[in-house]
């Protein structure tokens, strides 16, 4: 296998990665949201997102010629072998949190998903084509979400506040891009996230100010998922997630 | 009530021309068998997710499109379209699933759509201009975006008050 397949796999586990990881975030509101529709519909985004994960996963495992499962590479691997974008894993926080998580997300992979739909690899610009579908319609959701909770009550302001105050720190991974990534986007597989960063940006920026809310550009850039290096809450996410796969090897429904 | 739902979409055009081109009818006709298990008495074909139908040897392909990429439901499809073939004696059957063309819901056909309406579900409007299934109001409301399932939305109807399910445009 050549340094190109080797790298469009490793690429498929990562956005399979942050598929996964971030559906389990969502499905951790099953039976614990505001009311019965949100709860309902958190949980069909997590199916999404499951979704788009097992579709990336299956077509990396073809790649590498059918040598492992999908469900071998969700549950069979610790936080170190994963490689989401960190922004995927932090905990669910308030409803806020989970929220304004959502939108910066919904707006990035509407973006990014559009172009990736034009990737030289067939399969992967299939996924593509599916999956921001989905994510433009998750995006009529969260955008709306925040401005009610911004222009809510002084608490609902202030939790959209603290959300987006810990969020910045994380924002700037989702738009560095690591080597291995960028031999791809030469060879027209990948695309390059930092090209989306400036659009984001001013989407995102003119949207709050509508409600007057700020998000503060930070320098800090926390970084490291792609490359196996993970905030402490990842660990604690898969032991949950992979317990029953660890403690009762090869069960299934 | 007009249950009538006669537009026909060049998505499902085209897949009735294919349809129709095949050299193994009888295929497709056992294959209107097979229904998805959420929606009762909607077919594969109808719904718009059948896509191919050949045979190769004494083998039966089938490829299908699935709706939503989460969507449940796939698994189930595979095993009665194999189930449904085995009961008229094929004995080997594959079932490919493709994403691509990927599902529309303009590939669903008029049938289907008014099939839909019968069970009080709001057949998808492109616009997502929702129709009340029960009295033909358009002055609808969104209760919920998200449904009892992934292909669906929760409505209401302003003049009857009627809570219904509107399967998405897709």
């Amino acid at each position: 296998m050549n340094d190109k397949q080797q790298n469009t796999i490793r690429f498929l586990i990562g956005l399979g990665d942050d598929s996964v990881v971030l559906s389990h975030r969502l499905s951790e509101w099953c039976s614990n949201a505001p009311y019965l529709e949100e709860d309902i519909a958190l949980s069909n985004i997590a199916l999404d997102y499951i979704g788009r994960a097992r579709m990336f996963y299956q077509y990396a495992v073809e790649l590498e010629g059918n040598k492992r499962t999908e469900d071998d590479i969700a549950y069979l691997r610790n936080e170190r072998q994963y490689t989401n974008l960190l922004i995927h894993e932090l905990p669910i926080n308030d409803f806020a949190f989970t929220m304004v998580r959502q939108y910066f997300l919904d707006v990035f992979y509407c973006e990014y998903l559009k172009l990736l739909c034009d990737s030289s690899d067939e399969q992967i610009s299939a996924i593509a084509n599916k999956a921001v579908k989905e994510s433009r319609y998750h995006l009529k959701r969260s955008q709306p979400w925040i401005t009610q909770l911004a222009e809510g009550t002084s608490e609902s302001k202030e939790r959209i506040q603290l959300a987006l105050d810990e969020l910045e720190n994380f924002v700037g991974e989702m738009f560095l891009m690591e080597d291995w990534e960028l031999m791809l986007v030469d060879s027209g597989i990948a695309v390059d996230r930092k090209n989306l960063e400036a659009n984001w940006n001013s989407e995102v920026q003119a949207f709050l100010n509508k409600s007057e809310m700020c998000f503060p550009d930070s320098q800090l850039q926390i970084r490291g998922g792609r490359n196996g290096i993970h905030t402490e809450h990842l660990g604690h996410m898969l032991s949950e997630m992979q317990y029953i796969q660890r403690s009762m090897p090869g069960l299934e429904w | 009530m007009n249950d009538v739902i006669s537009i026909v979409t060049p998505e499902f055009a085209s897949r009735k021309a294919y349809r129709n081109a095949s050299v193994i009818p009888a295929l497709w006709d056992i294959l209107d068998n097979v229904f998805d298990p959420e929606l009762p008495g909607l077919t594969i074909w109808d719904l718009g997710i059948l896509q191919d139908v050949s045979e190769k040897n004494d083998a039966v392909l089938v490829t299908v499109t699935p709706t939503y990429s989460g969507c449940p439901a796939v698994d189930t499809i595979i095993t009665d379209i194999e189930t449904e073939l085995f009961k008229f004696g094929h004995k080997k059957v594959e079932v490919k699933v493709t994403l691509s063309p990927a599902w529309t819901t303009d590939m669903m056909s008029p049938t289907g759509k008014a099939h839909l309406k019968s069970i009080q579900i709001a057949p998808p409007e492109k616009n997502d201009r929702v129709c009340c299934p029960v009295c033909e109001s358009e002055n609808t409301k969104v209760l919920s975006q998200f449904g009892s399932t992934s292909c669906k939305s929760l409505y209401q109807c302003n003049d009857c008050f009627e809570a219904f399910d509107y399967f998405k445009h897709f």
